[in-house]
Formats: C-alpha cells, sequence, structure tokens
C-alpha cells in the first residue's frame, strides 16, 4: 500500500489542511531548486579552502597546512591563491564549469564562540541569539508564490530551527519501519485531528514518504547505501521531481575538530569526503533540474587559525561558504582577503569577517528563489536591512 | 497535603506523566489516594546503591582500562575485536538503562538522573565515550540528583568519560614541564562547555579570558598513565603553572585542588541558579515555562546552596506542575520507556536498541554537547512523528494479542484518555492496531 493513497483519500475527507504537497501538485511555485547544507560544530574555513599563497599561511596553520597545487597530497587548485581541500576532490571539476564558489571570511553577525547561540543565530536569521522560534529559510518559503505550502524538505527525522516556522514543510529520513495500511493511518489521522502539533506533523510526513519511497529505489544488485547516501540521492531525485519539493535542508555533523583534525587524514579530511559525496549525490539525484539548483553550504563559524595544542583547532569567528549548482556564476573566490598576517587577525587569533553570511544567502533568496528585496528587509531578514545582498551570483 | 475522591484520583495519571514515564498496570490503584505523596516519598533519601538492574555492571574503571589497552594495540585483529566488544557493551548498557527506567518503582528518581546526565551530556559522538558513558551516568550524576549540584559538578566535570568527550585528557599547559619540552598544549573545549553548557549558562556572565583559564586550571586532569587504574587523575607535569583569573577571582597556584575549587565557585555562581532553573522548568513543566515557577526554583537553589533535593521538592510542590495541562511532548527516550512500562512487554536487547535507533534518540548519542533539545519542536518532525506511530503498530503486533489496549488504556493513562480515544481503540479491527492507536494517541504522547 502505498501512502500516496492515503494521501489521496485524506484530501477528499478534507482531513490534510497542511499537506506539503497540495500546492505543488496543483500550481508549481517556483521551478528552482535550493539545498541548503548546515555543517554543524563549525567547519574549518581554512582547512576547506586554503589561502595556500597567502604569505603567512605555512608558517601560521604550522602542521595544519597542506602542501601546494601539484604537489603530493597537495591542494586543488582554485585560483591560484586559494585551494581546495583534496577530500573535496569529487566536486573540484565544478570549479572549471563554474558550477561552484566559495566566499571566503564570511560570518554571521555573532562574534562570540558558542556552538549553539551561533547556530541559533545562523539559522533564525538574526543579529543577536534571542531564542527565535522561526527560521528565516521558512520565512523566505512563506514569501514565495503560494505562501511555499508544499514546497519545504527537512531531510531527517525533525525539522532544524531554520526551516521552522508558519509555513508547513515536511521531514523525511530513511526508515526500515513496516508501512502501516492506509485504514490504520486513517484511524490514527482522526485521533490527531484536534491536535495542533502531532496532526499536521503526522499529514506531512506520511505524505512525504510516499514520494521518498518511489524516489528511493536502489537498482537491484547494487550494495545498500548508507542513510547519509540514500538520503542525499533520494533528496535529489524528489528535489527533480515536478510535484515535488523544492527546498529542502541538510544537516552533516563531526566539523568539531578540537583533536585529530589533521592535514590530509583526520577527522576533517574525513568530513570533507562525506560533504563531498553527499553534494556529489545530490546532483545526481537532481538530474536534469541541476541546472536550476543551487547547493549552498554554510558553518556556525570558522577556527582559530592557528592550531591549538592537540592537532586541532578551537572555535574561531570567520570561515567559508560554499555555493554550486547550475545555476550559479561560479569558477570564482569572493570576499575580501583580511590576510593571515598577526594583527590582521581577529582578536588576535582568528580569521577577521569580512562579509557577512546574511549577504549571501539574501543574494541566494532573491536572485534564485525570487523573493523580493522588499520582502527580504520586512520578513525574512529585519535585522539586516543594511546588509547588502552579494551581487551576480546566479547566472541570469 | 493529602487528597482524597475524584479529584485526587484524576491526578494520578497526571501525577505519573508529569514526573515519571507514565503508569504501569497497577500504579494508578495503588497511588490514585495520594498521587502527590507518591512523588513526595520518592524523594526522601537515595536507595543504597544502584538499581539491582545495573548490578552486574563493572564501571567505569574496568572499561577505561579496556579502552586504553585497545589504543596501545593499533589496528590489528585482536583490537579490531576488542574495540567491537566494547561498542557492543554500549548497547547493552543502552538497554539496560532503558529497562531500569521502564521497571522503576522510583521512576522521579530516573527521571531525574536521565535529566541531569543530559545536561553534563557525554555523547557517543565521540567513539571513545561509548563504554564509558553508562558508568558516567552512574557515578558521577545519579548519586547527586537529591545532593549538592557542586558535588555533581565536580563529579561529572572531572570524569573519565568527560575529559575524554571534551577532549581535556589531552589538553596540556603551554608553560608546564610537558607543554615546554613539546609542541602539544591548550585545548579549550571542556573549558567553555563548562562555563556556557554545564554551570553558568551562555548568557550568565563569562567572556573569553574566563574560558581559557578554565581551561588552564583543568590542565592535569587527564585519563592515560603507567599502572593506572582506570580513573582520572591529575597529571602536574601538564598543569599550568601561575595563578589563573576566573570571573574575577585569582587562584593561587594549587595543582590538583584548583579545578575542584574552581568548578564549586561556578556551581554557586548567580548565573547556574538561573541556568538550572530555567532548564529544570522546561523540562517538568512546559517548553516555555511560567516565570513564577523559574523563579521559585532558582530561589531555592541560591537559598540551599544547590541542594538538589531541596530544589526538586520545590519542583514538586509547584502549583504550576499540577495545574498546567500535560503539554510537554514526550522524547523519544521517554516515549519507548512509556511504552515498555504500560505494557509489560519482555523486549529483548536488540529490540529495544533498535526502537532506540529508530525513534532517534540512542541514549548518550546526542549530537553535541548541549545535550538532547527539550521542546515539542525539536521532536515534533513530520519524519519523527511517522516513526511513533510505525513503531507502535510495529510493536501492536510484536505483542500478539498479549497486551489488552482496552485495560491498558483504563490502566495508565485513567482520565487522561477521553471518550473518544477510548471508543476508537474497542473498535480498532485488531488487537495489534488497538494498542498501536492506544500508543500513538496524543495523551499517551504527552507528559
Amino acid at each position: 500500500m502505498h501512502r500516496r493513497h492515503f494521501l489521496g483519500a485524506s484530501l477528499a475527507a478534507g482531513l490534510l489542511a497542511a499537506s506539503p504537497l497540495k500546492v505543488a501538485f496543483a500550481d508549481a511555485a517556483t521551478d528552482k531548486r535550493l539545498v541548503l547544507i548546515v555543517l554543524r560544530g563549525a567547519m574549518d574555513g581554512l582547512g576547506a579552502v586554503a589561502p595556500y599563497a597567502d604569505p603567512d599561511y605555512r608558517s601560521i596553520r604550522g602542521e595544519l597546512a597542506l602542501a601546494e597545487p601539484g604537489q603530493p597530497d597537495g591542494l586543488l587548485d582554485l585560483d591560484g591563491y586559494f585551494g581546495l581541500h583534496p577530500a573535496l576532490a569529487p566536486i573540484h571539476g565544478w570549479w572549471a564549469e563554474k558550477q561552484l564558489l566559495a566566499v571566503h571570511a564570511i560570518a554571521t553577525p555573532y562574534r562570540e564562540r558558542s556552538h549553539f547561540d551561533a547556530q541559533d543565530l545562523l539559522e533564525s536569521g538574526g543579529a543577536k541569539p534571542t531564542g527565535q522560534k522561526t527560521g528565516w529559510l521558512n520565512r523566505a518559503l512563506d514569501q514565495v508564490h503560494g505562501h511555499g505550502t508544499g514546497l519545504g524538505l527537512a531531510l531527517g527525522q525533525g525539522v532544524p530551527l531554520v526551516m521552522r516556522g508558519a509555513v508547513p514543510v515536511a521531514s523525511w529520513a530513511p526508515s526500515p519501519l513496516p508501512e502501516p495500511t492506509t485504514d490504520f493511518l486513517n484511524r490514527v489521522m482522526d485521533i490527531y485531528q484536534k491536535d495542533k502539533v502531532l496532526g499536521p506533523a503526522l499529514s506531512s510526513g506520511l505524505g512525504i514518504a510516499d514520494m521518498a519511497q518511489m524516489a528511493s529505489g536502489v537498482p537491484a544488485g547494487q550494495p545498500k547505501p548508507k542513510d547519509r547516501q540514500l538520503m542525499a540521492t533520494t533528496a535529489g531525485r524528489m528535489l527533480a521531481d515536478p510535484a515535488g519539493p523544492r527546498v529542502a535542508v541538510m544537516d552533516m555533523q563531526g566539523w568539531d575538530t578540537h583533536v585529530g583534525q589533521g592535514s590530509i587524514k583526520g577527522r576533517l579530511p574525513n568530513a570533507l569526503t562525506d560533504l563531498a559525496e553527499v553534494m556529489g549525490l545530490l546532483r545526481e539525484g537532481l538530474g536534469e533540474a541541476w541546472s536550476k539548483s543551487v547547493i549552498a553550504v554554510v558553518t556556525e563559524f570558522g577556527r582559530t587559525v592557528r592550531p591549538n595544542g592537540t592537532g586541532g583547532t578551537d572555535h574561531g569567528t570567520a570561515g567559508v561558504a560554499l555555493l554550486a549548482g547550475g545555476a550559479i556564476e561560479g569558477g570564482r573566490m569572493l570576499g575580501k582577503w583580511p590576510g593571515l598576517r598577526d594583527d590582521k587577525l581577529y582578536e588576535g587569533r582568528d580569521l577577521a569577517p569580512t562579509t557577512d553570511m546574511r549577504a549571501l544567502l539574501k543574494a541566494v533568496l532573491k536572485d534564485h528563489l525570487g523573493v523580493s528585496g522588499r520582502a527580504l528587509d520586512a520578513h525574512v531578514f529585519p535585522d539586516g536591512r543594511n546588509v547588502r545582498p552579494l551581487a551576480d551570483l546566479i547566472r541570469t | 497535603m493529602v487528597m482524597t475522591g475524584p479529584a485526587s484520583a484524576a491526578l494520578a495519571a497526571h501525577a505519573t506523566a508529569r514526573f515519571g514515564y507514565g503508569a504501569a498496570p497497577g500504579d494508578l490503584a495503588q497511588i490514585s489516594s495520594d498521587p502527590r505523596g507518591w512523588v513526595e516519598a520518592q524523594l526522601g533519601g537515595l536507595p543504597p546503591g544502584l538499581p539491582a538492574g545495573f548490578i552486574d555492571h563493572p564501571g567505569s574503571a574496568p572499561r577505561l582500562m579496556e579502552l586504553l589497552a585497545v589504543r596501545k594495540l593499533g589496528q590489528g585483529e585482536e583490537a579490531m575485536a576488542r574495540r567491537k566488544a566494547l561498542q557492543q557493551a554500549y548497547r547493552s548498557d543502552a538497554a539496560i538503562r532503558t529497562r531500569v527506567a521502564a521497571g522503576s518503582d522510583r521512576p522521579l528518581i530516573e527521571r531525574l538522573t536521565q535529566f541531569w546526565s543530559n545536561h553534563f551530556t557525554v555523547s557517543t559522538q565521540r567513539g571513545e565515550v561509548a563504554p564509558l558513558a553508562l558508568a558516567f551516568e552512574n557515578e558521577a550524576i545519579r548519586p547527586y540528583v537529591l545532593g549538592r549540584f557542586e558535588e555533581m559538578a565536580r563529579a561529572a566535570i572531572l570524569h573519565p568519560a568527560m575529559l575524554v568527550y571534551l577532549d581535556n585528557a589531552q589538553s596540556i599547559g603551554p608553560n608546564s614541564k610537558a607543554g615546554q619540552k613539546r609542541k602539544r598544549g591548550l585545548n579549550e573545549n571542556l573549558g567553555r562547555e563548562a562555563l556556557e553548557l554545564h554551570t553558568l549558562g551562555v548568557h550568565g556572565g563569562y567572556d573569553q579570558d574566563d574560558v581559557r583559564a578554565l581551561a588552564l586550571i583543568l590542565t592535569g586532569w587527564t585519563i592515560d598513565r603507567q599502572d593506572g587504574d582506570g580513573t582520572a587523575f591529575f597529571n602536574p607535569n601538564t598543569h599550568e603553572p601561575g595563578p589563573k583569573t576566573l570571573l574575577g577571582r585569582t587562584f593561587p597556584e594549587e595543582g590538583a585542588a584548583e579545578a575542584p575549587a574552581a568548578i564549586t565557585m561556578m556551581a554557586n555562581h548567580k548565573g547556574t541558579a538561573k541556568h538550572v532553573a530555567v532548564k529544570l522548568a522546561r523540562h517538568f513543566i512546559a517548553d516555555d515555562p511560567p516565570a513564577s515557577a523559574v523563579n521559585a526554583l532558582e530561589r531555592k537553589f541560591k537559598e540551599t546552596g544547590g541542594d538538589l533535593g531541596a530544589v526538586t521538592a520545590t519542583l514538586v510542590g509547584l502549583d504550576a506542575a499540577w495545574d498546567e495541562p500535560l503539554a510537554k511532548l514526550r522524547s523519544p527516550n521517554d516515549f519507548l520507556t512509556a511504552a515498555l512500562r504500560a505494557t509489560q512487554l519482555p523486549l529483548d536487547e536488540k529490540q529495544v536498541v533498535n526502537a532506540l535507533n529508530l525513534l532517534g534518540q540512542m541514549p548518550f548519542a546526542a549530537p553535541s554537547p548541549a545535550g538532547w533539545p527539550d521542546r515539542a519542536a525539536d521532536w515534533a518532525g513530520p519524519d519523527a512523528v511517522v516513526r511513533r506511530v510505525d513503531w507502535s503498530l510495529a510493536l501492536g503486533q510484536r505483542a500478539g494479542g498479549r497486551v489488552d489496549a482496552r485495560l491498558l488504556l483504563a490502566a495508565t493513562l485513567g482520565d487522561l484518555a477521553d471518550a473518544e480515544l477510548v471508543q476508537m481503540v474497542a473498535r480498532a479491527p485488531s488487537p495489534a492496531e488497538a494498542l498501536a492507536l492506544a500508543l500513538s494517541s496524543p495523551a499517551f504522547q504527552r507528559r
């Protein structure tokens, strides 16, 4: 029994006021796709995209410095000054295709070093971590034609703050549990009808689960993918479906590299390998829709420029953000490079921020999803009116 | 206050949900004459030793010795096998912990233990923590849930599991003997989280200099030494010499005595009282707890110097604890525990571990040192709710008619089950679906 049958039956019964797919079926609000990948724990920006030509790079990075492009285990050159970590090799070719760009020395307005406050601010889009309950991506969806209903998808069991808010969004993760019958699910919906939390969540979850089931087929004879791989492939395919969601958010963990960060081998290279794989699978799953897609990769802050005492890095300030996809004007390094000289560092220890994260996010929402500048200021980033969106990120 | 009559009976289910893991069959009948008294009686001192379910648990020392031995073995076949055994031990621990909570006759103590162990999170995100995590909870948290907060803080922050998890075991004072000889040095991870998460709270009034000072104070506290016995110990060779100034107070050079003194000061800081009060009220009362509840807990914490027995008694005595509706969504862990308690189904170790994984809350696997989140919005994602329903049906099918859901509703939810639910369950086409409906119901999902 497919859950779509449940969905159809329930729509007929008028139970699914908040179905994630209702509007999308009838009236695609946008044909653009956006995937936001949140790297939780603070990715080391200088490890992912290294300024190998900066005169202070090698001395200040010490054991964490990577070899120059062309040398064994060397960086993968981007623009003659910056290089990509070799663990990101699978997406290095995207640079030449102009489908990858990086913004360095980027940071949210947050200047302390708590993961949890910083993530709160990265996701709420505010200027101060004040425990806001809605995220900028949900508020942006509200500004898309049809108020974004049916467009949002969180990859994982839950919905992260960035995607929470007035617009109902779906969430999905691979599950081995057997599917109940339509009849049983209708009974559960009955007892959830008056429940403002469980009712909408269940109807939304069932709708997307059916679509995911159809999108997640693994060809016979291939090894069973890991959950992370299955999630990325399936998400790409769901986003590619004309009746599917348009905007997805996915978390990745494992970036808090206080110890054993490593240059070529270690925790950061492992995490970067996973990231490149996820990005590659998303592209594969998106298929032709890749040309209309943007993947934005962000993290809550950067890490200390110098290695700490235990082969890792501690919490810092500015870091790097990546943008990929067929819809971007890539092959470029963006952001003003502040340099790594001692007196150029923020508080003597961190990469100094020169680009506001919201300038990147606003540009993507405005030029890719078509959210108006006025709506961005009024609803999406009300504390960031003075932050100008980066220009020319999106291919026109 | 002893209440009798219908009002008291109605509060019985409320009491088991608010302060426990719901009712087991028989609980409501037993406590209905005095639900509040049932809760209060649980605060009367800790029972000697650990709950019986943990009797065979080796504790952290043998586990740590094994971890260190395996580290030294490197990558060979034997090392792999022993590493696997340690991971298996963790899975057993997770299942035992769930069963102990589900079967407890003092469920409030289990709730408190899990609450505080989440406050002082150690997580398997760092793989080596896994075999130490339950021991951490039993050694550093459980003995103090009705004791002094500062004792719990000292025990937790200096426990081997925490020293491993937040990297302090490898942190070295830059000017210590070892720091002068080697390239290794300071790691400020534990220093930061102890201030931000364990004590003062992120807006509690500390800065980057305090983080560094505490990190320096904590240098020396580690786990690995020649002829060690599996406990944490202080290595003077890696401890940063000289005085350190933390939160305006200067700690003179005192070696091993510095960290306990600093933690004691932090535990008694006014920011800590506020931080702890908010978290307790959010956990037991409501996602957005009434200010009066938070204030009462904060005041009691300050008055008593962080006497958690007194603070918990204040919590139990709050009007809000009895008047506010049961609006908290059970976390997956609490839902599973409540389901086991209500159904009394004998799930084996593998089934419990699978359920914890499927529902998304394997014990001691929180995504960050902040621990598991504690608001409905964090647990009510569409896919998460689908899983609860799917899993409830799978459990119903496994029960194979051994549980009569109609009786279960009456015996465990009592008045919390409305007439509509009672009717839906009675009309379900099979015992499996009846049980699944009862467990999925809004009343069972909340506490």
